[in-house]
């Protein structure tokens, strides 16, 4: 086998970079992608660091015997501490993984086995991911008891209830650091502070935070917190699980079992290039973060004061005070979310409506914040992230408002409203599609 | 999801977009779906009182690409036809000529209600017009 190979093929090269399909008359390129929630582009600098890591460095990490696993295990002791400094924590406190998912079952599951003689009560929140929600479910069909608290209408949880619903046997409470949907970033500290005056382990999943705001895992007083490489210009395949090894030390049940990698938590030959580009990706979040929030909350700023400056009746979906920087989540009312999304194609954007079935179930997460049926399927989430420009941001208000407008003359909700008949008293017809 | 080319053509150039005076004698105006379930349609016909031929047609529609393109589809295929055969019209032909793939199969059904509801409801406006007419006839 051939390891010489040093540079990365010349026909793959630029890869990473958003390729040109056709350019726009202002010069941008599409389509445009803003869906930075859902993943990111890597970071070319991300790609640069892995690659000599899958020919050149490909022993494996658990090799003690030889230099080819020395180099494998560098690079992952590298990534381990890029990964605990981000997130203010010890090396030996990252635990990897195959990415946020499996972080989530490995907390939740790996606390509840562990520590079931103490309580099997577990707190979580109705607007979590599904990987803590189903992770919360499966458990309960063990015997577990798990209490889904609602949220507020800004999306934040409401710290009383947390405190109300507590009791002698919870063991962990799952609240995560910033929602996918919304962006909506909860109290972490305040949550961890409680948590531990009541002596119960709490996870966060932070998925969509690390990297973007800042996280302090002691500060925090945070146990457990899950990390993808993806979200944050990192490959996919790949993320971490911080736990908590002193005051208190937290303690999990395996979720794979087998060699006794990392720590026995975890086994399963480490993917040493994809851990190497996740430390990448931590390393330059540690130092560009701070700014690159201010890059995006401006420029998310700009896109909404534009669309809401042209167009009425659009709602912001959950707190703007607390929210993540690229996250901007609104509901366009009268329009529905997959005909917006065909009218804006060449922008690469969610929507909460799921219109692919005969029972169409809108966004669960906008549900919980009280959002009516009809606002959930007019809604869109944009995802800025760190490659989006200004002139991007300009193409999509132009582009949204255009077929907001032709949409809206579409409409027979907008026709209705205009004429003041109050849609809510209207019998629908078809109210049992 | 991708879109036939004719889904994309009715969504780009919806046909006959507009509203029609709901009170008028000669119009009938069907409001079929919920906005709690993605999708609204009002579909209204303009009906020739003697030879009950649908002359003009009207759609607005709040829902997705395929529900708009049914209903600009409906719309086109009701001109022209008496009310008679404009009830014969069948979802599975909207499915058929917008290749709408299963999940969408819903738009079709709705449009069909919309021709339905619109016709039904030009036909209650002559059966209350109906003795009107016979008492000025006496």
């Amino acid at each position: 086998m051939s390891t010489d190979v040093k540079t990365f093929p010349q026909e793959l090269q630029g890869l990473g970079q958003q390729r040109a399909q056709q350019v726009s008359s202002k010069g941008v390129k599409l389509p445009i992608y803003m869906d930075n929630h859902a993943t990111t582009p890597m970071d070319p600098r991300v790609l640069e660091e892995m690659l000599p890591y899958f020919m050149e460095k490909f022993g494996n990490s658990a090799s003690r015997n030889h230099s080819f696993g020395w180099a494998g295990e560098e690079g992952v002791e590298i990534a381990r501490e890029r990964i605990a400094k981000l997130i203010g924590a010890t090396a030996k406190e990252i635990i990897f993984t195959s990415g946020a998912t499996e972080s989530d079952n490995l907390a939740i599951k790996g606390v509840a086995e562990m520590y079931k003689e103490k309580g099997n009560h577990i707190i979580t929140a109705v607007t979590e991911h599904k990987a803590v929600l189903d992770t919360c479910k499966r458990l309960e069909k063990y015997g577990y008891r798990v209490t889904y608290m609602a949220v507020q209408k800004n999306g934040l949880v409401d710290f009383e209830e947390l405190k109300r619903v507590m009791d002698d046997k919870t063991i962990l409470v799952s609240i995560m650091a910033a929602n996918n949907e919304i962006g909506v970033v909860q109290p972490i500290a305040e949550i961890g502070k409680l948590c531990h005056e009541r002596g119960v382990f709490f996870h966060t999943d932070a998925t969509q935070a690390v990297g973007k705001i800042p996280i302090d895992v002691n500060k925090m007083q945070i146990d457990l917190m899950s990390i993808s490489a993806h979200k944050m210009y990192g490959p996919k395949g790949v993320g971490a699980l911080y736990v908590r090894r002193k005051n208190p030390r937290v303690q999990l049940a395996p979720g794979i079992d087998g060699g006794g990698h990392e720590r026995g938590m975890r086994s399963g030959t480490l993917n040493v290039a994809g851990i190497v580009g996740l430390g990448k990706a931590c390393a330059i979040a540690s130092e560009e973060m701070a700014q690159e929030a201010v890059k995006l909350a401006g420029m998310r700023d700009r896109l909404r004061d534009k669309i809401m400056s042209k167009l009425d009746e659009t709602y912001i979906n959950g707190s703007w005070e607390h929210r993540l920087p690229g996250n901007l989540n609104i509901s366009f009312a009268y329009v529905e979310g997959e005909s917006l999304l065909m009218g804006i194609n060449d922008i690469a954007v969610s929507s909460g409506s799921a219109c692919t079935s005969a029972t169409l179930e809108p966004s669960y997460v906008l549900k919980a914040l009280g959002t009516g049926d009809d606002l959930a399927h007019s809604s869109i989430r944009f995802g800025i992230g760190r490659f989006n420009t200004d002139a991007e941001i300009d193409y999509v208000a132009d582009k949204v408002i255009e077929t907001v407008t032709r949409l809206r003359e579409l409409s027979p909700l907008y026709e209705m409203a205009k004429e003041g008949v109050d849609l809510k008293s209207v019998k629908w017809a078809g109210e049992a599609h | 999801m991708s879109y036939s080319d004719k889904v994309l053509d009715h969504y780009s150039n919806p046909r006959n977009v507009g509203s029609m005076d709901k009170a008028s004698s000669d119009v009938g105006t069907g409001l079929v779906g919920a906005p709690e379930c993605g999708d609204v349609m009002k579909l209204q016909i303009k009906v020739n009182p003697q030879t009950n031929i649908i002359e003009d047609a009207k759609f607005k529609t709040f829902g997705c690409g395929s529900a708009i393109a049914s209903s600009s589809l409906a719309t086109e295929w009701v001109k022209g036809k008496t009310v008679e055969e404009a009830l014969a019209i069948k979802n599975t032909e909207i499915v058929k000529e917008l290749a709408l793939p299963p999940v969408k199969i819903h738009c079709s059904v709705l449009a069909e209600d919309a021709i339905r509801a619109a016709i039904h409801d030009w036909k209650q406006k002559q059966e209350v017009a109906k003795p009107a007419e016979t008492v000025v006839g006496r």
